[in-house]
């Protein structure tokens, strides 16, 4: 158990009040079945994008451009990039809860990994936008 | 953080050795150590038994060593058949019950002997489970029912009895939650295979009527969603259950109830 076990024995508190806590937060489920949805749209995502990687393999700069410029392709790479920083940013939020124990350290992590998923998140579709638009 | 290595005083050392003089078949035992009292490092003594008098399973070991060899020796046990779950404890890396697990299976070499993993010890193999006892209670682990007190017992087809197979076989002996990564790391919180299998004896029993509420309380990021499904819970059961399983039964109910 973590950091609360050695403190047990100066504990006097009934035993059922620690296992009771706060309480069911009444969430996780939204958590739980998004990291599954998103982990199936990469999986036919991360298809197309081998697929269209391993197309593009001898072409050169302006036929890769004109490729991610194509209405299609920049649809999918947006939804891929977004699909994938959030599958990330669910699947690392796990991580930190699992090992982090110092609850300011995980609280300053899980919103840090929230804001950097977002940004990456927003760049990666900027610069498709900025391809496909021609900007 | 998780604390990956043991604290200084938690360090385990080499303990005492108790050979076995002219044993026909002798067999090593190498069995953790720790009294509160003496303030002391937990060691490891080492005890040599004679096979050819003493009884087939790693109890019947223990029991001799504790009889004739040393009487300090502290372990729980009970039933000596595997229904009470008292001496479930770590023998040769595996949570299991002492007293259904063979010494011959124990593969070859020294049996390793601890206590249950990531608990606090009161003393040698016997784990302090009060937590987990309490976090059995806190599930309300009895029937709940709006409908009136019938006069006489409530029925049950024999297709939803059936439900409750491998399930009420439980006998809450620790082994799984012990042996579970995620119980070990965030156990004040995550309930645990044990009791997440005990609560989905309820939430599928035919003739409780406090499902929904049952979900309710389970579903919490830690209670519940801490399983990982590793798996270990299932391995280790010295029952042969699977509460890996009954843990996805529960989280496809509750996606199952609300809208995808």
């Amino acid at each position: 158990m973590s950091a609360n076990a050695k403190d047990l024995s100066k504990d006097l508190r009934n035993p059922i009040k620690r296992a009771r806590g706060l309480g069911s937060a009444q969430s996780g489920v939204g958590h739980w079945w998004t990291q599954r949805v998103t982990a199936v749209a990469l999986v036919a995502l991360g298809l197309w994008l081998v697929v269209t990687a391993l197309g593009l393999l001898h072409a050169d700069y302006a036929t890769a451009k004109a490729t991610v410029a194509r209405p299609w392709n920049a649809l999918l790479l947006i939804a891929f990039v977004v699909a994938a920083f959030w599958h990330a940013v669910l699947g690392l939020q796990v991580v930190i809860e699992d090992y982090v124990h110092t609850r300011w350290k995980e609280v300053v992590l899980l919103v840090l990994i929230k804001f950097l998923a977002v940004l990456g998140a927003l760049a990666s579709v900027l610069a498709v936008l900025r391809i496909a638009l021609g900007a | 953080m998780a604390e990956f290595t043991l604290p200084k005083n938690s360090k385990v050392q080499q303990g005492k050795h108790y050979p076995a003089k002219g044993a026909k078949t002798p067999r090593t035992f190498r069995i953790y150590r720790w009294t509160p009292d003496d303030g002391q490092n937990p060691r490891i003594d080492t005890y040599e038994v004679d096979l050819a008098a003493c009884g087939p399973m790693v109890l019947d070991a223990l029991l001799k060593i504790k009889n004739e060899i040393d009487p300090t020796l502290t372990l729980r046990r009970s039933c000596r058949e595997g229904i009470c779950g008292s001496c479930a404890m770590n023998i040769d890396g595996t949570n299991t019950l002492a007293c259904t697990k063979a010494i011959e299976d124990c593969g070859s070499g020294e049996v390793k002997i601890y206590p249950l993993p990531h608990m606090p010890v009161v003393k040698d193999l016997v784990p302090d489970l009060t937590h987990f006892y309490a976090q059995y209670a806190s599930i309300k682990p009895w029937l709940r029912t709006q409908s009136p007190a019938p006069d006489r017992e409530r029925l049950q087809s024999p297709e939803d009895r059936k439900k409750l197979d491998g399930l009420y076989e439980c006998i809450l002996c620790a082994c799984c939650s012990t042996s579970c990564p995620s119980y070990w790391w965030n156990g004040d919180k995550y309930l645990g295979p044990a009791i997440l299998l005990q609560a989905y004896r309820w939430i599928v029993d035919s003739r409780d009527e406090d499902t929904g509420t049952r979900l309710d309380d389970l579903e919490d990021p830690f209670k519940l969603y801490r399983c990982h499904t590793i798996m270990n819970c299932a391995r280790t059961c010295p029952k042969g259950l699977n509460p890996a399983k009954a843990i996805a039964e529960i989280k496809k109910l509750i996606v199952e109830r609300r809208a995808a």
